[in-house]
C-alpha cells in the first residue's frame, strides 16, 4: 500500500499548489484521485439525479392532480413511485453528502487528501453505471419495477427483467457506499493533523464518521436482501415464498434492518452541515459540542433497534410491537438534545440571515416538524391507522427533503465561495430559499390531512374526498420543481461570473478550511499538514 | 358574465370549505379502538404543539432579538450541564407518561380472543375473497370486486359518489358483535383496512394474521387495500355494511338461498352461446384488469389472449393454466390459480368465451364436465 502512496506523491509532486489537475479535459475527471475533483463530481452527479428523480415526482403529481387516470397508466405510475424513491435516496441524497465529505473532511482535519485516493476515484465512477442501470430498466420488456422503493417480496417476483437491473444497480451503489465509507473512516482516524484530536474535529466530520460506520454495517444487509430476491426470482430458492418454507415478512425484516439506519445515514451528515452553519451565522460556538457527539452516537446505535416500527401492521406479537414502540420513542431523546443544542447555539448570538443560515433555520424548523410526526407514528395504535397512508409520505418528506435536502442547500451556499472562489448572488439565493420553503410546505403539509382522512399511498387514482388536498399538493410540487431550476442558475452564475470571494467570507466560520486556506482553495492543500498543537 | 364568474367562484370556495371540513382529520370513529386511536392522537398532538411552540418560540424570539442588525453582541457560552441534563431527562419522563395509556390501547387492539363472528379475508390481485368461518353465517363465501366502471376511471362518465369505494358484494356484519378478521393472500401482500374501525392488517400469502373490530353503529364503512400489490392496487376497495342483528339474520338466510341457487348444475351441457354470454361476465370480473377488454393484454407481464397459442390450442392446456395458474421457478406469478376461486361452470364459460372472441374462433364449447375432469 505504501508503494502506491509513494508513487502518487511523486507523480503529483510538480503540481503542488497548482490550480489544475495532471490531465486536461475529460481525462482529468476520469483519472483524478484528487478529493476536491471527486467531491465536485459527486455533487454534480447527485444534482443530475435530483433532476431525474424530480421529473418523476412531477409525473406522479400530474397524475394525482385529479381523480381518474389521465396522464399515465397504473403500471407506469408504480414504476414512477419506485424509481423516484430509489433515485432520490441512492442517487441524489446519499451522493450529495459523500460529495461534501470528499471536499470537506480532508480540509477540516488538515489532511492532504483521502486515505485511499484511487479507491475514491473508483467509488465515484461506479455510481454513473448504477444510475444508468436504474434508468435502463425503463427500456426493458415490462419496464422498470413497480414495487415501491422498498422492493417488497413477493411482488418483486412478478416483475420483468428491469427488476434484475435494479438489483444489480443496488449492488453497485452498495459497493460504492462501502468503499466511500472505508475511505472516510480511515481518513478521519489516521490522517488528522497533529493536534486535531477527535473531540476538536468539526461536528461535520463526527457525523460522517458515525454515518460511515452505519453504511459499512447496513449496506451488506441490503445487498443480501436483494440477492435473495434475485435467487428467488431466477434460481428456485424460496427465501420469501411460504410455499417453499420461506416468509415474505422475512424480506421486510432484512430490508428495514438496513432501512432504518439508512434514515440516519441520510440525516446525520445533514446534522453535521447544520452544526457548522448555525454557529457561523450566530457568531457563537456550537452549544454542547460533546453532547452533540454523544447524541449522534446514541441515535446511530438506537437506529439498529427500531427497524420493525415500519412493520407494525404485518401482525407481529404484542410484545414485539411494544418493544419496537418503546425503542423508537427513545430516539426522541437524543434527537431532542440536538434540536435544543441548535436553538441554544442561536440564543444570545449575533445573528445574520444569509442564504445558508436561512436554509439551516428552515431545516431546523421543518425537520423538527418531521420528527414530531415521527413521534406520532412511533405509537402503535396511531401507526396502524396511518401506516401506508399519505401521512407517512408527508412525514418522510419532511425528514428527507426539509431535513437532508435543506441541509444540503445550506451547505452548498455556505461552502460555494470556498469551492469556486466566487460569491453566489445573495438575493437570488434568498429567493430560492423562500420559494423552496413555501412550495415545499404547500406540497407536503396538506398530505398530512389526506393521510389522516385515509388516503393510501402508492395509488394512481383516489376517491373524490381526497381531491382538494391532492390539487393543492400538485400545484405546490410543480412550484417546488421549478424553483430548483433557479438553484441551478444561481450556482452556474456563481461559477461563471460571481464576485471574487474573500478567504473567509463568513465572519463566524472557524474550521480549518476557512482559517488556514486561501479562497479558492488550491488543488492540493495541507501538504505538509498544519501543526495545530 | 362577470357576475356569473364571481358566483361560480364563490360557489367553488364554499365547496372547498365543505371539503376542508370533511377531510382534514381522522374519519369519525365507529369502534372503541378507533375512538381510542383518536384520543391517543389528540393527546400526542397537544403535547407536540406545546413543545413545538415552546422550542420555536425560543428560536424565533432569538431570531428577532439577537440579530446582528440591531447590534446584539454574541455571548460565548457553549455549555451548561444543568440545562443539558434537564432537557434530556424531562423528555424521557414525558415519553414514559405517554407510553402507559398507549400500551393499554395496543394490548386491547391485539386481543382477538372470543369473537362472535370470524371472517377470513383473502387478498387476490385485485379483489377480496371472504369466507365466513365461524358464528352466524358460517359457510358463506363470496368474492368482492370493485364495481366502479372503467368509463368513470377514464373520465368518459361522471364519477359517482362512492368512486373507487364500491364493490359488488359487501361484507355484512351485525352491529355490536366482536368480528375477528383473519387475513391472508393468494399472490402478493395486500392489506385489509377500514379506517373508521381503526382496523388494518396486512394479508400475507402463506400466512394467516388476524385483527378484530366491534362496530358500534349501523352503516356502510369503506376502505382500500393499503399495501402496494401491483398494477391495480388502487382498485381493490373493502366495504363493510354494519346492520342490526335481525337484518343480519335475514341477510344470512338470503345469502345462503342465493348461493344454493347459484350453484350451477355441473352435469348440464350448455350451448356455445350460453357459455359465451356467461363467460363474458366472468371475464369482466376476473380477467379484464390484466388481459384487457381487447384481449391484447399488457405484454410481457400480462400476455395477449387474442391469437394466443394457449387459447387457440389444445383445450386441456388452457384449462390447466386457468385451474392451476402459472408458476415461475416454483413461485406464483400474476396468473393465479382460478381453480379455487371459480366454479367449473364459470371456468368452462370463460374459457369458451376466450376461445371464441376477438380473432379467436375455435368454435369449441368447453363444458363444465371437461373442467371437472382436469381438476386434481
Amino acid at each position: 500500500m505504501s508503494a502506491v502512496v509513494d508513487t502518487h506523491a511523486h507523480g503529483h509532486g510538480d503540481d503542488h499548489g497548482a490550480h489544475h489537475g495532471p490531465y486536461g479535459g475529460l481525462m482529468r475527471w476520469i483519472t483524478t484521485t484528487n478529493h476536491k475533483d471527486i467531491g465536485t463530481m459527486y455533487l454534480w452527479f447527485s444534482f443530475t439525479m435530483f433532476m431525474v428523480g424530480g421529473v418523476m415526482a412531477m409525473v406522479i403529481r400530474a397524475e394525482l392532480f385529479s381523480p381518474g387516470l389521465q396522464v399515465v397508466d397504473p403500471d407506469f405510475f408504480n414504476q414512477m413511485t419506485t424509481m423516484h424513491g430509489l433515485i432520490m435516496v441512492f442517487g441524489a441524497i446519499m451522493p450529495v453528502f459523500v460529495g461534501f465529505a470528499n471536499w470537506l473532511i480532508p480540509m477540516q482535519i488538515g489532511a492532504p487528501d483521502m486515505a485511499f485516493a484511487r479507491m475514491n476515484n473508483w467509488s465515484f465512477w461506479i455510481l454513473p453505471f448504477a444510475g444508468i442501470l436504474l434508468i435502463l430498466s425503463f427500456f426493458m420488456p415490462g419496464g422498470a419495477p413497480g414495487v415501491g422503493w422498498t422492493l417488497y417480496a413477493p411482488l418483486t417476483v412478478q416483475m420483468g427483467i428491469g427488476m434484475d437491473l435494479t438489483i444489480f444497480a443496488i449492488h453497485l451503489l452498495g459497493m460504492s457506499s462501502i468503499m466511500g465509507s472505508i475511505n472516510i473512516i480511515t481518513t478521519i482516524l489516521n490522517m488528522r493533523a497533529p493536534g486535531m484530536t477527535l473531540m476538536r474535529m468539526p461536528l461535520f466530520c463526527w457525523t460522517w464518521l458515525i454515518t460511515a460506520y452505519l453504511l459499512v454495517a447496513t449496506m451488506p444487509v441490503l445487498a443480501g436482501a436483494v440477492t435473495m430476491t434475485l435467487t428467488d426470482r431466477h434460481f428456485g430458492t424460496s427465501f420469501f415464498n411460504a410455499a417453499g418454507g420461506g416468509d415474505p415478512v422475512l424480506y421486510q425484516h432484512i430490508f428495514w434492518f438496513f432501512g432504518h439506519p439508512e434514515v440516519y445515514i441520510i440525516a446525520l451528515p445533514g446534522f453535521g452541515v447544520v452544526s457548522q452553519v448555525i454557529p457561523a451565522f450566530s457568531r457563537k460556538p456550537l452549544f454542547g459540542y460533546a453532547s452533540m457527539v454523544y447524541a449522534t452516537s446514541a441515535i446511530a446505535i438506537l437506529s439498529f433497534l427500531v427497524w420493525a416500527h415500519h412493520m407494525y401492521t404485518v401482525g407481529m406479537p404484542v410484545t414485539g410491537q411494544l418493544f419496537f414502540m418503546y425503542a423508537t420513542t427513545l430516539i426522541a431523546v437524543p434527537t431532542g438534545v440536538k434540536v435544543f443544542n441548535w436553538v441554544a447555539t442561536m440564543w444570545k448570538g449575533s445573528l445574520t440571515f444569509e442564504t445558508p443560515m436561512l436554509f439551516a433555520i428552515g431545516f431546523l424548523f421543518l425537520f423538527t416538524l418531521g420528527g414530531f410526526t415521527g413521534l406520532v407514528l412511533s405509537l402503535v395504535p396511531i401507526d396502524i391507522q396511518l401506516h401506508d397512508t399519505y401521512y407517512v409520505v408527508a412525514h418522510f418528506h419532511y425528514v428527507m427533503v426539509a431535513g437532508a435536502l435543506f441541509a444540503a442547500f445550506a451547505g452548498i451556499y455556505f461552502w460555494l465561495p470556498k469551492w469556486t472562489g466566487r460569491m453566489y448572488d445573495e438575493k437570488l439565493g434568498q429567493i430560492h430559499f423562500w420559494l423552496t420553503m413555501i412550495f415545499f410546505n404547500i406540497t407536503f403539509f396538506v398530505q398530512h390531512f389526506s393521510g389522516l382522512a385515509g388516503m393510501p399511498r402508492r395509488i394512481p387514482d383516489y376517491p373524490l374526498m381526497f381531491e382538494t388536498w391532492n390539487k393543492v399538493s400538485s400545484i405546490g410540487a410543480f412550484g417546488f420543481g421549478l424553483s430548483q431550476l433557479l438553484f441551478l442558475y444561481v450556482v452556474l452564475k456563481c461559477i461563471r461570473s460571481g464576485e471574487k470571494a474573500p478567504d473567509k467570507p463568513w465572519e463566524g466560520a472557524d474550521s480549518l478550511e476557512w482559517t488556514h486556506l486561501p479562497t479558492p482553495v488550491p488543488y492540493h492543500t495541507f501538504d505538509p499538514q498544519p501543526d495545530l498543537r | 358574465m362577470m357576475l356569473k364568474k364571481l358566483l361560480f367562484g364563490a360557489l367553488g370556495l364554499a365547496l372547498c370549505g365543505v371539503a376542508l371540513a370533511a377531510e382534514w382529520n381522522l374519519q369519525p370513529a365507529a369502534s372503541k379502538i378507533a375512538a381510542d386511536i383518536h384520543w391517543v392522537h389528540e393527546m400526542v398532538m397537544v403535547l407536540v404543539l406545546v413543545l413545538f411552540v415552546g422550542v420555536f418560540g425560543f428560536m424565533f424570539y432569538s431570531c428577532y432579538a439577537h440579530r446582528k442588525s440591531v447590534g446584539h453582541k454574541a455571548d460565548q457560552f457553549h455549555e451548561n450541564t444543568t440545562v443539558e441534563v434537564l432537557w434530556s431527562v424531562i423528555p424521557a419522563i414525558i415519553l414514559v407518561l405517554i407510553a402507559w395509556p398507549v400500551t393499554k390501547v395496543v394490548i386491547a387492539q391485539k386481543d382477538t380472543s372470543h369473537p362472535d363472528l370470524t371472517i377470513k379475508a383473502t387478498g387476490i390481485q385485485w379483489k377480496w375473497a371472504y369466507d365466513y368461518l365461524n358464528g352466524e353465517g358460517e359457510g358463506i363465501s363470496f368474492l368482492s370486486t370493485m364495481t366502479t366502471p372503467r368509463a368513470q376511471i377514464e373520465g368518459r362518465e361522471a364519477k359517482g359518489e362512492n368512486y373507487l369505494l364500491e364493490v359488488d358484494n359487501e361484507v355484512v356484519v351485525p352491529v355490536g358483535k366482536k368480528v375477528r378478521v383473519l387475513t391472508t393472500a393468494a399472490d402478493v401482500i395486500h392489506s385489509w383496512w377500514i379506517p373508521a374501525f381503526g382496523a388494518k392488517q396486512d394479508a400475507i400469502p402463506g400466512f394467516i394474521r388476524d385483527i378484530w373490530f366491534r362496530a358500534e353503529t349501523p352503516g356502510v364503512y369503506r376502505g382500500q387495500c393499503t399495501e402496494l400489490c401491483g398494477k391495480d392496487h388502487g382498485f381493490m376497495p373493502i366495504v363493510v355494511r354494519v346492520v342490526s342483528q335481525e337484518a343480519y339474520t335475514k341477510w344470512v338466510g338470503e345469502k345462503r338461498a342465493l348461493l344454493a341457487k347459484a350453484a350451477d348444475d355441473e352435469t348440464k351441457t350448455f350451448t356455445l352461446a350460453e357459455l359465451k354470454s356467461r363467460g363474458e361476465k366472468v371475464y369482466a370480473a376476473n380477467c379484464v384488469a390484466c388481459h384487457q377488454a381487447s384481449g391484447k393484454g399488457l405484454p410481457p407481464t400480462f400476455p395477449a389472449l387474442d391469437g394466443s397459442k394457449v387459447v387457440t390450442g389444445a383445450q386441456a392446456a388452457q384449462i390447466d393454466v386457468v385451474l392451476n395458474g402459472v408458476t415461475k421457478n416454483g413461485a406464483p406469478t400474476a396468473m393465479v390459480a382460478f381453480g379455487k376461486q371459480l366454479s367449473n361452470v364459470e371456468i368452462a364459460a370463460v374459457i369458451t368465451f376466450t376461445r371464441n372472441n376477438w380473432g379467436n374462433s375455435t368454435g369449441e364449447a368447453v363444458q363444465p364436465a371437461d373442467i371437472k375432469a382436469r381438476r386434481k
